[in-house]
């Protein structure tokens, strides 16, 4: 599908054989094709934190939110809460959800929010000129850390399946059409969805034949069940050396925040008069 | 003078708060003016907490040095506030606890006789306080009844056993004036931000404005607004902007250690131009200080917060009626202006206590933003001569709308360009000098007293209601400014006209206004500062007065 519609005259200023191309095309193919499946793109919006990632706000022509580092959360819970026919998908880096506003991940998730989450998680800072993040290997050599790191990575999928996510996927920058799938997934899902991406950094840290050797699809997998979900989430730990499944792990229907939150719409309602009558009760 | 003061103590846990509320609407139906000065300590039960009553003829807003009654529900109400008894001060005092002289009565066996539960011992020396005070029961019953919720008719029979206990020692005269409702400035605050057409706050507990939440909590289902308490200040203020940029008119509420969480969000505020009104309620600082007690530490902060330079606008209500007032033109100017707006409060008139008069508030409604037209083209961030873009909201077919942290051009993307830079820098900053303009055609600086003096006392916040009635004694004129930023130089120097000595008094240690004078170029001769946690009471600042007079 023509996807040009989508595109903005902002410059792309992502290296050359960035992972970041692979996640902009897939959302731009899922947005077209949900569009065509009876989505108004004037119902999409975008947010993002700050990183390389966050361009994603400047390079799509839908309504964006460029949020500041590790806050794309907040207001895209606040945005969703104030219209529950917008659809909300927040971009973000692992510095950013990871890593400094990794409370509002985990409070979306418990929430279960109705709002996507979709980490470009490359695993290391880029913008900044290659440290060390949450998800790095033990013994990363960044330039904050010229000895190595100290510290083991964090699970994200664990952490996302233990705080009430309803939808925790993966997919590297690799698999546009994994991708795209997971996109149009992950948005339609009712509830919180995390698509963690394992994405190349072509200058940092290129992982790209690390991905390509151990990434494998998940198949005879029941989304559904919670402890299936979390022994094929336990495989791989981000540090050791094993298979990476790849696609939906968990899936559940559950009430979202929007929903228990909102009560039906008062009567427009005469303000000065209302609070004439409550200053009585103050006498 | 037609005036009574009292002080009733007891540990936390006691219902002090409550039984000073009740006291104060039973002298309320005499037609007299309230204060209620509330003291707690930073804990749950336990401890020490007083409130003290005032009523006059006239409204007050602070508490005199001495009191008429000492209400004492423990020995430390009695051993504490010695300083505060003077000739003829009747105490009244529950004898199974507290050793004093003045009238006892055995709250013990009250209760136990009329198998009440221990807290009611407050509904108990209710009743003997209006009989003390010469308040006829019925009054005392109505009060009671319209704010007792659960058992009634037993705190009722209580409440009239602690009457009949006592005799009449004191005499108050009815005034034939309208009988207004008592209200918290944090109450009063509320309302304004709802009137000015509010539809969601969003806070994180903090004292002195976890009551703000309580209350918009509690107010929610009457206004239709929606009232959220996420997971720290920061997702405050983000969810606030996230409001924001859908149209929905927004506030949050803190004290100085949230609001530092919060200057991230106020910077990008300011930078995505998306408007969101802060209530900032100051305590003594640094760091926990004394969270139950208040302070004016944090103008110098809220006045310069954030990276980066932005407009925004800074109000200091003195009163509860201010409080209800500026907080609506507060929501209403942050819109039009597309800005940040903190209303900079204090423990003291958040959480005292006043008689509340809505028609000297001033008539004010809520205020459209400026909306797109629909042509040409829709730009967020279309530069215009007051500086101000018209604004369009998700949903909108014909409508792409992207703001940014970053600079950025007019569509909202990105940019490091030489020319946009400065031409976006001047836009934003360029909103403060028309607000400013505006703000010619509200009163921005209020002179009260005698304004042929040529002495002054300049004051700002919860010490304007002390500086005035103080002032009286030396007559002497008093201005307060209720705008800081953008500072109102203008009315500031026509209210300064034949001035010769200016005296600041602020509760702080520096004197955050009279620097800030002294940066507009206004010579401040005294300061009178109090950081002690304590208000003014009326005789310390009277006689702090005399000092700087001399």
């Amino acid at each position: 599908m023509n996807t040009e519609k989508l595109n903005t005259y902002a410059r792309n200023d992502w290296c050359p054989g960035c992972g970041n191309f692979g996640i902009l095309n897939a959302f731009k193919q899922a947005l077209t094709e949900l569009q065509a499946e009876g989505l108004a793109l004037e119902n999409v919006v975008l947010l993002s934190g700050i990183g390389q990632h966050a361009k994603m706000a400047d390079y799509v022509n839908v309504n964006s939110f460029y949020s500041i580092h590790g806050r794309a959360i907040p207001p895209a819970e606040a945005i969703r809460l104030a219209n529950t026919g917008v659809k909300v998908v927040c971009f973000s880096g692992d510095g950013d959800s990871y890593g400094e506003g990794i409370e509002h991940l985990i409070f979306a998730a418990k929430r279960n929010a109705d709002i996507s989450v979709i980490v470009h998680n490359n695993r290391v800072y880029a913008l900044t000129t290659g440290q060390y993040t949450p998800t790095s290997p033990l013994g990363y050599k960044g330039r904050s850390t010229p000895q190595g790191t100290k510290e083991l990575p964090l699970n994200p999928l664990e952490l996302m399946l233990a705080s009430g996510a309803t939808f925790i996927a993966r997919s590297t920058s690799q698999g546009i059409a994994q991708l795209t799938d997971l996109f149009k997934q992950a948005i339609m899902h009712r509830g919180f969805s995390l698509v963690d991406i394992l994405q190349v950094c072509v200058t940092y840290y290129n992982m790209y034949d690390f991905y390509h050797q151990r990434a494998y699809d998940l198949k005879s997998h029941d989304p559904t069940d919670y402890n299936q979900a979390l022994h094929k989430i336990r495989e791989w730990d981000y540090n050791s050396d094993s298979p990476i499944a790849t696609g939906i792990f968990y899936r559940k229907e559950a009430p979202t925040f929007e929903e228990r939150f909102l009560t039906p719409a008062a009567q427009p309602i005469d303000r000065g008069k209302k609070i004439k009558e409550l200053l009585e009760k103050y006498i | 003078m037609n005036e009574i003061s009292l002080l009733i103590g007891g540990k936390a846990g006691f219902g002090i708060d409550t039984a000073s509320l009740i006291i104060a609407r039973i002298l309320n139906q005499l037609g007299l003016r309230l204060y209620i000065y509330r003291d707690y300590p930073s804990l749950i039960r336990g401890g020490h907490t007083f409130s003290i009553v005032r009523a006059a003829e006239k409204m007050i807003y602070a508490h005199r040095e001495k009191v008429d009654f000492l209400i004492a529900l423990n020995q430390d109400t009695v051993d504490l506030h010695r300083d505060k008894i003077k000739d003829g001060t009747i105490i009244i005092y529950d004898s199974d606890t507290v050793k004093s002289e003045g009238t006892g009565i055995s709250l013990g066996k009250i209760i136990q006789e009329e198998n009440a539960p221990e807290i009611m011992r407050n509904t108990a020396v209710t009743g003997a306080f209006s009989q003390a005070a010469g308040i006829p029961w019925d009054i005392t019953e109505k009060v009671l009844k319209n704010n007792i919720a659960k058992e009634v008719d037993l705190n009722l029979k209580v409440a009239r056993r602690g009457f009949d206990a006592v005799g009449t020692l004191f005499k108050l005269e009815p005034q034939k004036e309208k009988i207004l409702p008592i209200l918290t400035g944090n109450e009063a605050l509320s309302l304004g931000l709802i009137r000015g057409g509010l539809k969601n706050y969003v806070a994180y507990p903090m004292t002195p404005c976890s009551s703000v939440l309580h209350f918009m909590a509690s107010a929610a289902p009457d206004f239709g607004l929606k009232v959220l308490h996420p997971e720290s200040e920061i997702s405050v203020i983000l969810m606030a902007l996230g409001f924001s940029y859908m149209g929905e008119k927004t506030a949050v509420g803190t004290s100085g250690g949230g609001f530092c969480l919060m200057v991230e969000g106020l910077s990008f505020s300011g930078m995505s131009e998306l408007p969101v009104v802060i209530i900032v309620g100051q305590r003594p600082g640094p760091s926990t200080g004394l969270p139950t007690y208040s302070a004016q530490t944090e103008l110098s902060f809220v006045l310069n917060a954030g990276q980066g330079e932005f407009s925004r606008l800074v109000v200091a209500p003195g009163d509860a009626e201010e409080a209800y007032y500026l907080s609506a033109l507060c929501l209403n100017l942050s819109w039009k202006y597309q800005l940040p707006a903190i209303i900079l409060t204090d423990k003291n008139l958040s959480e005292g206590a006043y008689s509340f008069n809505i028609d000297s508030a001033g008539e004010i409604n809520e205020e459209q933003p400026l909306m797109w037209g629909r042509q040409p083209v829709y730009k967020r961030y279309l530069n215009t001569e007051t500086g101000v873009s018209p604004l369009a909201f998700v949903p909108d077919k014909d409508a792409v709308i992207k703001i940014n942290s970053y600079e950025h051009d007019e569509s909202g993307i990105t940019t490091e360009d030489v020319q946009l830079t400065k031409l976006m820098q001047e836009k934003r900053l360029r909103k403060e000098k028309y607000l400013s303009e505006e703000l010619e055609k509200y009163k921005t600086v209020e002179v009260s007293g005698n304004k042929q003096s040529g002495i002054v006392l300049v004051c700002w916040g919860s010490n304007k209601g002390v500086c005035i009635e103080a002032a009286g004694k030396n007559n002497l004129r008093v201005i307060h400014p209720l705008v800081l930023r953008p500072f109102p130089i203008t009315q500031f120097q026509q209210a300064l006209q034949g001035v010769e000595k200016i005296i600041c008094v602020e509760n702080n240690a520096g004197g955050q206004l009279a620097d800030l004078l002294n940066l507009h170029g206004i010579r401040v001769d005294a300061r009178i500062l109090k950081y002690d946690g304590r208000p003014f009471t009326l005789e310390e600042l009277e006689s702090e007065i005399e000092k700087a007079v001399k």
